[in-house]
This record gives structure tokens, C-alpha cells and sequence, in this order.
């Protein structure tokens, strides 16, 4: 069959699934649109949760990030794993045990203040949003590529989706569709992975495979040939690549982590599990179900990195005359060069494509009086989709691939979308503004503010602010800068009041915001950067991408100032304070 | 509350404390110390075609992370029954 033809079955026969599930599990209260009531166990809340958390940018583009920064490329893969176990060490069981809806309730309740209610509102509608953009691009972008239509076609299309399900089922609705995406896309994930190291190394598991030999008798190790290959065309060798420098590394990794302990929409499922015991376990089953895909994706990178020097070098590197003819190259390359993210140009004239690195170029190339690069655009988010069409896989794979990207788009998108709405109708309406709003009317006004955050997120999804890796990474430094250390001091600092903990959130969030405008260009729009987005101008060598770390330190610091020279908390929070700090009395989680 | 019960509750805070540190620690080491500060160092000894720092940087620090989370849950579950303060 026709790979098109294939691709819209297995599609169509996932979506089957998800609207079939979102129908069966229509939310009928309120408590059921948020938290989904109170019957998730542990490790499907868990697979719920990964579904949510892995994004377009997990399942797309970390693997082409890993196979072009090598090392380096491992910020992503500690960094958006760590933050799990901060969740489950120092943040879900209280917040569980506090038994609110949303984190800005949490927020305004333990800092007695409805203005560090909206301020935290504040907080989680910039980083969700920006967040949700990014997945929007994501879906039009899955979309398009596979039902070969035009990108804002296949951005309209994704919309209308996300807005069906999301607005129908609610939480409950989420949790149940999530699982079933989290099945999709950890088979899409793995599949063409275990192929792939079969092919390369004979070894089932991928990550076994990508620290063992090549089968092709000689015994030499996969990394270290590849090392050998990349260092010849004039590249960093994968195993060492130092792209990112210790410091930067460092303080992403970290802004990483906290970003991911701090993002509102990974939180509230932990408010949707019975116990605070579950809370805990919840986090962990989260986590063996993300380190599936992400201990899959050094492997996934390195092997696609692997597989691709081989075929723009049929005959082995190092000699001009060994490179790929432009005639004979394979049908995915000529397939991809359509949507323009693969391009070459033949500068040499000699009809073949030499690809080497022409800033540190190599002997060989010098010695030939080659023209320079010749492949002048690789997308880095191409590696993951092209890797099976690279490896001469079925072409089912290649369409379980592309049902894969797009629940992963999806399923963070509905997940994000939630967040939203419910920031918008429970804790502004309801909690600040209209304390006596029906349940029906709020359970109106989350759906309106949903479909609005769509159409918003959609209509910036089609004139995107900048690359999507870039809006991705503003959205963890905010979370990292805000949220974050705010309600870790909640929990922690006893003495924190609201003085504090409100401008601490502002000043994190302000600095972080301020330091990537500086560099990005105000609200992105490019080319009002008041700096060069360089090495050289950053601020003590730091990259807006990292500064997230820095924002939650400036944070603490203001925080925990402003707390001292203010009158300490009230003595029935001080008590609210001890009695998140056991387990027992947790009830379920209430509304006021 | 009265006057037993709050010893216990500090107690019991200072004993979650402790094993929260224990855990720290570990979350600390194996990501930015194995992989990223003294990846270099780490790196001489090789496990399979891995240097060993790549390895936790990639895959090591990710297992360790897993690992810690239900240890802790574990740990809290001994630690809430001794102190009586489990739920229902």
C-alpha cells in the first residue's frame, strides 16, 4: 500500500480511539472537569501524566537535537527528568494534602491573598501560553507534513481537534485519552528504535544497542565509529561534543528541572490521585513511563546520525569521490527537500554532495578544493520523522511515526488548555470575581476561556514568535523563575508571608522575562532585540535559555527580604503549614 | 494538638528532612556532578562502548532518578507508620 494511504489509516484509527474515549468519559460536574474525581490509580495517572508532559518537542525534536549537540544535547535529557523527582520529593503530596483544585488556589490560600492568587494566575497564563503555541506549531506542522496540505490548513485542522475533546471531557475526559495517546506514541517511539539497533548492532534494546558493537565483524563500538566519522568531516565528536559549555550546561539543566517541577499542568495531576501515598508513587510512575522514550533518545540520535553520514558517504568518508551522487540519492531525501527543511546545493559542480563542517574543515576537503558544505539545511526536527525512511523501515512504521508526533502534540496541547481555562474561570471568577457563580456558568466560562485560548494559541502558532525549541525553553525559565520556588518556600519557609512570596514572583518572573526580550526581541517580535543574541553579549556568558535558574534565585533572594521586614504570617496558616506536612486527614480534594 | 503529639511532629519532620537531604544529594550527584562537572574524569572509565559520564549524563542519571522516587515513597511509607501519621 501506498504510504499516504497507510498514514491516513493509522491516523484515522487513533483518533477513532481518543474521540471514542473522550465521548464515553464526558465530564458531568465540575470536580470531574478539573480533577477528573478521584478514581485514577497511581500508574495510569502516571501514564496519563507522561502523555501530558512528553510534548512535540519530546517526541520531535529532542532526538535531532541529541544527534546534531551529542553530549551536550543531555541538558535536555536530565534536565526534563529531574524535575520529577523534585515533584515528588517536594512538592505533590503537599500540595495533594492541601486538597485544592488549581495551583493558584493553593497560591492564594496559603499566602491568605487574593492578589497572590492573580499574580500566580499571572505567572501560569504567560507560561502556558507561550508553552501552547509552541505545541499548536507542532500540530500544524505534524499535520501538514502528513496529510500533505498547507501548514495553516493543517494548523486549523489540529485546532478544531484539540478544541472538541479538550472542551467535551474535561479532566476525566483528558485522563482516559491521554492514556490511550501515551500507548501511541511510546510504540511509535520505540519501534523503528528497535529496528534500527537490530539493523546496526543486532542488540534488541536501543539503549543497550548504542553502547555496543557494529555487526559488521569488525568489533568496533557504535560511539566510537561514530566519534571517528564525525571528527573526519570536521565535527565534535558525538561522545564529547562541548556545544554547550559546563556553566551554560549547568544553569539550563537546572531551569530545566525546576520549569518542570513548576509547569501548573503536570501539577494538578497529582491533585487527582486518592492519597497522599499515591501522590508520591504517582511522580515515580510518571517517570518509568517518560524514561522509556527519553532513555530511548541518545540512541534514537546518535543512530540517525549514524545512519545518515552512511548515506551521503555510500563509500565511506574522508574522500570526495566516495560521496553521494545527487542523482542515486534515496526517495525520503528527494521527499523532504519538498517541504524545504532539507536542501543541498551543489557548489563543487562535480554532481555529487559533500557534507562536512566548512567552519573547522577537514584535510581532505582543504586538500580537494571543495566549495564548502554543500547539505545547507538539515532542519534538526526532521531526525525523528525521517529516521525510519532513512533506515529503509516499512512503511507502516513511517505512519506509526507520524500518528506518534501528532499525539504527542495533542495531548500536551489539551492538557495546557486545561490549565488555562481553569486558571481563568475557577480562580479568577469564581475565586476573586464572582465568588457566586454557578457551577453550571463556571463550567461555562472555562469552556469559553478554552476555545479562546485555542483561537489566541492558534492564530500565534500560525505567525510564530520565534522557533518553537526557543518558546518551549521561555516557557520552563518562566515556570522555573515563578511558580516554582514559590511554592517550594510555601511548603518550606514557615516564616514566608504574602509580601513576599508576591514580589518574589514578580521580580522572578519580571528579570527572566526582561532577560529574554533583551536578547529574543520584545514579545519576540523579531528584530527588537536591544542585544545580539551572542556568546559575547550575554550577561556574564549566561544564554536567555538558562536564565530561568537565575530567576528563581533572584526569587528566593527578594522573597525572602521582603519577608523579613514584613509582619510574619497569620497563626491559622502557620497551622495549615504543619498539617500539609503530615499525611494523615488528607480528605478529597475540595472546592471552598 | 497536644503536648507529646507536637514533639512527635517535629520529630517526624526532622526524620523527613534527613531522608529528603539523603535523596538530594543522590538527585545532585548523579546529574550534575557524574554528568556535567566532573564528566571529563568520569568519562576515563567506559562501560561498553559508553564512557561512563556519557552514560549518566544519557541514561545513568535517568535510572537513578526513577529509582530514588520509589525508594523515597518506600522510605515515607515506614516513616509515616512509625510516627503514626499515616492515612486511613
Amino acid at each position: 500500500m501506498e504510504l499516504r494511504t497507510i498514514t491516513f489509516l493509522v491516523v484515522g484509527a487513533t483518533f477513532a480511539i481518543y474521540f471514542g474515549i473522550a465521548i464515553w468519559a464526558r465530564a458531568s460536574s465540575t470536580s470531574d472537569f478539573y480533577v477528573a474525581g478521584k478514581g485514577v490509580h497511581p500508574i495510569s495517572n502516571g501514564m496519563a501524566t507522561a502523555a501530558d508532559w512528553m510534548s512535540a518537542a519530546s517526541f520531535i525534536s529532542m532526538a535531532g537535537l541529541i544527534a546534531f549537540l551529542g553530549y551536550s544535547g543531555s541538558v535536555y535529557l536530565m534536565g526534563w527528568t529531574g524535575g520529577y523527582v523534585l515533584m515528588a520529593l517536594l512538592l505533590a503530596p503537599y500540595l495533594r494534602k492541601f486538597g485544592k483544585f488549581t495551583v493558584p488556589a493553593f497560591v492564594g490560600d496559603r499566602y491568605y491573598s487574593s492578589t497572590a492568587r492573580i499574580v500566580a494566575v499571572l505567572c501560569l497564563l504567560v507560561m502556558s501560553l507561550t508553552y501552547v503555541i509552541g505545541q499548536m506549531r507542532g500540530v500544524g506542522v505534524a499535520f501538514s507534513r502528513f496529510l500533505e496540505v498547507d501548514i495553516s490548513i493543517g494548523l486549523f485542522a489540529g485546532m478544531g481537534i484539540v478544541f472538541i475533546y479538550a472542551v467535551l471531557g474535561g479532566m476525566k475526559g483528558i485522563t482516559y485519552t491521554q492514556i490511550a495517546q501515551y500507548v501511541v506514541l511510546i510504540f511509535a517511539y520505540t519501534v523503528p528504535a528497535v529496528f534500527i539497533s537490530l539493523q546496526l548492532t543486532g542488540v534488541v534494546l536501543p539503549q543497550i544497542g548504542l553502547g555496543s558493537t557494529l555487526n559488521d565483524g569488525n568489533g568496533v563500538f557504535l560511539l566510537q565509529r561514530l566519534d571517528m566519522v564525525l571528527t573526519e568531516l570536521g565535527f565534535d565528536a558525538f561522545t564529547t561534543n562541548a556545544t554547550i559549555n559546563p556553566l551554560n550546561m549547568v544553569l539550563l539543566t537546572m531551569a530545566l528541572m525546576f520549569g518542570t517541577a513548576g509547569l501548573p499542568h503536570v501539577i494538578i495531576r497529582f491533585f487527582t490521585v486518592p492519597r497522599v501515598r499515591d501522590a508520591r508513587s504517582s511522580a515515580g510512575w510518571a517517570l518509568v513511563f517518560i524514561a522509556l522514550l527519553y532513555t530511548t533518545a541518545p540512541a534514537v540520535g546518535g543512530m540517525a546520525m549514524f545512519n545518515f553520514i552512511k548515506t551521503l558517504h555510500p563509500g565511506g568518508v574522508g574522500n570526495p569521490e566516495s560521496a553521494l551522487v545527487i542523482e542515486e540519492r534515496p526517495e525520503w531525501m528527494r521527499r523532504w527537500e519538498i517541504t524545504g527543511l532539507l536542501a543541498f546545493e551543489d557548489k563543487a559542480g562535480d554532481g555529487r554532495i559533500h557534507f562536512y563542517n566548512d567552519e573547522n574543515p577537514p584535510a581532505w576537503a582543504i586538500e580537494h578544493q571543495l566549495e564548502g558544505n554543500e547539505m545547507v539545511k538539515i532542519d534538526r526536527d526532521i531526525m525523528v520523522l525521517a529516521n525510519p525512511e532513512i533506515a529503509n523501515l516499512p512503511n507502516w512504521v513511517i505512519a506509526l511515526v507520524a500518528a506518534g508526533g501528532i499525539a504527542a502534540a495533542l495531548s500536551t496541547a489539551a492538557g495546557l488548555l486545561l490549565a488555562i481555562s481553569s486558571a481563568i474561570s475557577h480562580d479568577l471568577l469564581k475565586g476573586v470575581f464572582m465568588p457566586k457563580i454557578s457551577e453550571k456558568r463556571e463550567l461555562q466560562a472555562s469552556r469559553i476561556s478554552m476555545a479562546g485560548a485555542i483561537v489566541l494559541a492558534g492564530y500565534l502558532g500560525l505567525n510564530p514568535p520565534g522557533f518553537a525549541a526557543e518558546v518551549v525553553a521561555l516557557a520552563f525559565g518562566l515556570a522555573a523563575s515563578s511558580l516554582f520556588p514559590t511554592l517550594i518556600m510555601g511548603i518550606f519557609v514557615k516564616r514566608m508571608n504574602k509580601e513576599g512570596a508576591i514580589c518574589g514572583m514578580l521580580a522572578g518572573l519580571g528579570s527572566t522575562l526582561l532577560y529574554i526580550f533583551l536578547f529574543k526581541g520584545w514579545f519576540f517580535i523579531p528584530g527588537t532585540n536591544v542585544l545580539p543574541d551572542t556568546a559575547g553579549s550575554w550577561l556574564f556568558g549566561i544564554q536567555p535559555q538558562s536564565f530561568g535558574t537565575i530567576g528563581a534565585l533572584i526569587n528566593i533572594i527578594v522573597a525572602l527580604v521582603v519577608s523579613r521586614m514584613t509582619a510574619p504570617p497569620p497563626d491559622n496558616i502557620q497551622q495549615i503549614i504543619e498539617d500539609i506536612r503530615v499525611p494523615k486527614g488528607a480528605g478529597s480534594a475540595i472546592d471552598h | 494538638m497536644s503536648h507529646d503529639s507536637n514533639d512527635s511532629a517535629i520529630a517526624y519532620w526532622r526524620e523527613h528532612l534527613r531522608l529528603l537531604t539523603v535523596c538530594l544529594v543522590i538527585w545532585f550527584s548523579v546529574s550534575f556532578l557524574l554528568g556535567i562537572l566532573f564528566v571529563g574524569q568520569v568519562n576515563r572509565v567506559t562501560l561498553g562502548g559508553y564512557p561512563l559520564g556519557l552514560w549518566f549524563a544519557m541514561q545513568g542519571s535517568i535510572f537513578t532518578f526513577v529509582v530514588l522516587i520509589f525508594f523515597y515513597t518506600w522510605k515515607m511509607s515506614k516513616i509515616d507508620k512509625k510516627y503514626d501519621v499515616e492515612e486511613e
